[in-house]
């Protein structure tokens, strides 16, 4: 197996140190590397450079099975490895839904056999997402997938038994439940953030009360099972309030915002170009900031991308017939930097917690988000803050296409990833991919 | 002149007024006893509908045709083309056919827009209603008649003050009467149950009140929208009773208006709900002049966006 020496880039403060990468782990930090062993490596240029655990994504939609005409678990995979992602988390609203041991694990050798990164499933907390009766959650876990984060994303689990049920069962074996937090009523056939831009387009609003309610019943509930509760998406200010006060009261909670509503608001929908819209939708500037803070703050988690491929048609169309979703895995380390490094609200190590140490903790990743020492499994991110560039929709590793940051300019690139001490990006460029799509 | 007519905030003060004053010299021509112009001899405008209104492409159709242009009909309702592919294939079709202009009918907010914005018609596009957002020829028709009636045909809409009444929240006519009649200057109030008003509504120049009552003395025209029966399964107010009893436009509360002030409804009524028939028929309702005005400003707005014409003097001489 190739060794490789990342030379030059600065891990933690503004120390620049060496990393010796062999068969598949850490083999030595700056002046304990083995001398002999780093001039046999293959050197990766990482002057100017930051080294990170590799990004662990809780919130990504594969698609496969069932949807590949928009993804597949490999191109997927290239997409995350290309956004220095090590890990992603395949969400369950596939075809057939992923409810049963047999879908979960076959979405899991799907990834093994991609290679790019863990393809970790979550499994639907109830049966094909229906809000009712509980998908065999013990099944999934005991699984060779070792399912331990569930969620109906994409619909609410909006029966308060049904959550509670949910919240319990996973004590069992130390799951979690992930909910997307969206009150079905207030919410029907709801089109964009409720408020001034939509009064104005004609769009059907979409109240953030109807996000906080749900997350305000569900802290309330996971306090009183005493079960953890992770919050997908939180999108409004009132929300992270929500989270802030339930953290304070012990609540175990954690929560996740998307790089798109880090960086965009509702006044985009004024174009009523539908690569706008997603769920849930952008909200105002003054919850971009809210969320900013929130995440600055810990009160908010993680990152997660929410990552959403949908095929051209389904975006080509009028606002009300287009589908919700936007792709984010290769545009969300530029996006964080931008928005939380750069402008000062987050520290590189904060960066590193906040998109891989704390994922990689939340869902049990364990290979995943370790401090980069000797030993330790190689999943390890070089990003360069000073590497501009130039979203191109055409050029995306995904499948898919519908990304709202064509054409914009962010500063900092992913540079190179390595997962399990093999790399699949050098250079900004995807290595050892097979090109299947 | 703009290319696209989408929404009523797309117009100038000035542009506004140059429709009003050009529609002024359409109605002579319907007026006359050969209602005909030359102007948009060999040009083709499509009347895109892919919601049905009857009175609306009927009235974009004899603007056409008053014109000299062919028109041709397409109702995509009910075609076959599934949903999301439409907008975009229908567009395209009609490009092929060399359309120069597309007045666009459809059930989506933003849908005229989102032609427009495309690459998938090189046409003019002119908004004639999208989903709950905008239908600015109708504001352009009632800012005619209320000039007509209360400023003589001249001028902006200074010093007048206009009621919006009902469903405020889902009514494409609202928005794009408050846009248009404030930048004319007038004063808008608009009268709904707090439910059919959409949140956010603080932001538009206009006036909000949940009294009918109060605000009749105030008005020189009462604008009345209709009201939905669907909307009160949706629970935006208890019973059709309810609703006329608050704010329906009856015998009473006519007497309570100004002398002179004017009654309006963009159409179809619900008589009885919205209006009573009494109403609607009394002497100080313009609702079916409303009709007649609105094929002289939609010749207007054709004749501007397609003949391109800067101001004055039209083309094939209304004069005659």
């Amino acid at each position: 197996m190739t060794s490789y020496l990342i030379s030059g880039g600065v891990m933690s403060g503004d120390q620049q140190v060496d990393i010796l990468i062999a068969n598949g782990v850490v083999a030595g930090v700056g002046s304990a590397i083995d001398a002999t062993a780093a001039t046999r490596a293959v050197k990766v240029d990482a002057k100017g450079c930051r080294v990170l655990p590799g990004f662990v994504d809780l919130h990504t939609h594969l698609r496969e099975p069932g949807l590949e005409e928009s993804e597949t678990v490999a191109s997927g995979s290239r997409a995350a490895a290309k956004g220095g992602y090590t890990a992603v988390s395949a969400m369950a609203n596939t075809f057939p839904v992923a409810d049963t041991a047999g879908v979960v694990e076959q979405v899991y050798r799907l990834g093994k056999s991609a290679g790019l990164c863990d393809v970790f499933p979550i499994g639907a907390i109830t049966q094909g997402l229906q809000g009712s009766a509980l998908a065999e959650l013990g099944a999934m876990a005991d699984s060779e997938a070792k399912v331990r984060m569930f969620s109906d994303d994409g619909n609410c689990v909006s029966d308060s038994v049904v959550m509670r049920r949910a919240l319990e069962y996973v004590k069992k074996f130390n799951g979690i439940i992930a909910q997307h937090a969206q009150d079905p009523y207030l919410t029907k056939d709801s089109q964009m953030n409720e408020g001034a831009v939509s009064a104005r387009l004609g769009l059907k609003g979409w109240p953030s009360v109807a996000e906080e309610s749900i997350i305000a019943r569900d802290v309330l509930l996971a306090q009183h099972v005493g079960s953890r509760l992770h919050v997908c998406h939180v999108t409004t200010a009132g929300g992270v309030e929500i989270i802030r006060w339930a953290k304070s009261r012990g609540v175990n909670v954690t929560a996740e915002v998307t790089p798109h509503h880090l960086l965009l608001n509702d006044e985009r929908a004024s174009s009523y170009d539908p690569i706008y819209k997603v769920n849930p939708p952008l909200r105002t500037q003054e919850d971009v900031l809210a969320l900013r803070a929130g995440l600055a703050d810990g009160t908010i988690d993680v990152v997660a991308t929410d990552h959403a491929p949908h095929p051209a048609e389904n975006k080509e169309c009028e606002w009300q017939a287009a589908s919700f979703g936007m792709i984010g895995l290769e545009t969300a380390f530029s996006i964080v930097y931008e928005t939380m490094v750069k402008s000062g609200l987050l520290s590189w190590d904060q960066l590193a917690d906040r998109m891989s140490i704390a994922p990689a903790r939340i869902a049990g990743y364990e290979s995943h988000g370790q401090k980069i020492a000797k030993g330790a499994i190689a999943n390890i991110t070089v990003v360069d803050p000073n590497r501009a560039w130039k979203v191109d929709r055409d050029l995306v590793a995904s499948k898919s296409r519908n990304t709202p940051f064509h054409a914009m300019k962010f500063s900092g690139s992913v540079i190179a990833t390595f997962f399990n001490g093999a790399p699949t990006v050098l250079d900004t460029k995807l290595v050892g991919a097979s090109h299947d799509n | 002149m703009m290319r696209h007519l989408l929404s009523a905030s797309d117009l100038s003060y000035e542009q506004a007024l140059l429709i009003l004053d050009t529609a002024q010299e359409m109605a002579k021509v319907s007026e006359s006893s050969v209602k005909k112009l030359p102007t948009l001899r060999g040009r083709t405008i499509v009347n895109l509908f892919f919601e049905d209104s009857t009175r609306t492409r009927i009235s974009f159709e004899a603007a056409a045709k008053r014109l000299s242009a062919d028109v041709i009909n397409f109702s995509a309702k009910g075609s076959s083309v599934s949903k999301g592919e439409s907008l975009k294939d229908t567009a395209q079709t009609l490009q092929a056919m060399g359309a120069d202009a597309v007045i666009i009918r459809h059930g989506s907010s933003g849908a005229a827009k989102r032609l427009a914005d495309s690459h998938w018609t090189s046409g003019a596009v002119i908004n004639a209603g999208d989903g709950t957002h905008e239908h600015p020829t109708q504001a352009l028709l009632d800012a005619f008649t209320i000039r007509k009636h209360l400023h003589v045909g001249v001028g902006d809409l200074r010093g007048l003050t206009i009621a919006i009444v009902g469903d405020i929240l889902h009514s494409r006519v609202a928005r794009s009467n408050v846009i248009l009649l404030s930048l004319l200057g007038a004063q808008v109030i608009l009268v709904a149950p707090p439910t059919l008003l959409p949140l956010g509504v603080e932001a538009w120049p206009a006036q909000i009140s949940y009294d009918l009552d109060s605000v009749l003395p105030q008005v020189d025209a009462v604008m009345m929208l209709r009201v939905q029966q669907e909307r009160m399964a949706d629970f935006f107010f208890p019973t059709a009773r309810e609703y006329s009893h608050y704010f329906g436009l009856n015998r009473r509360r006519l007497s309570s208006l100004k002398s002179n002030a004017i009654i309006m409804h963009p159409g179809p009524m619900n008589r009885g709900l919205e209006i009573t028939a009494e109403v609607a028929d009394s002497a100080r309702s313009v609702i079916l002049e409303q009709v007649t005005n609105g094929v002289s400003v939609r010749m207007a707005v054709l004749y501007l966006l397609l003949a391109g014409a800067p101001s004055g003097d039209i083309e094939g001489s209304v004069q005659v």
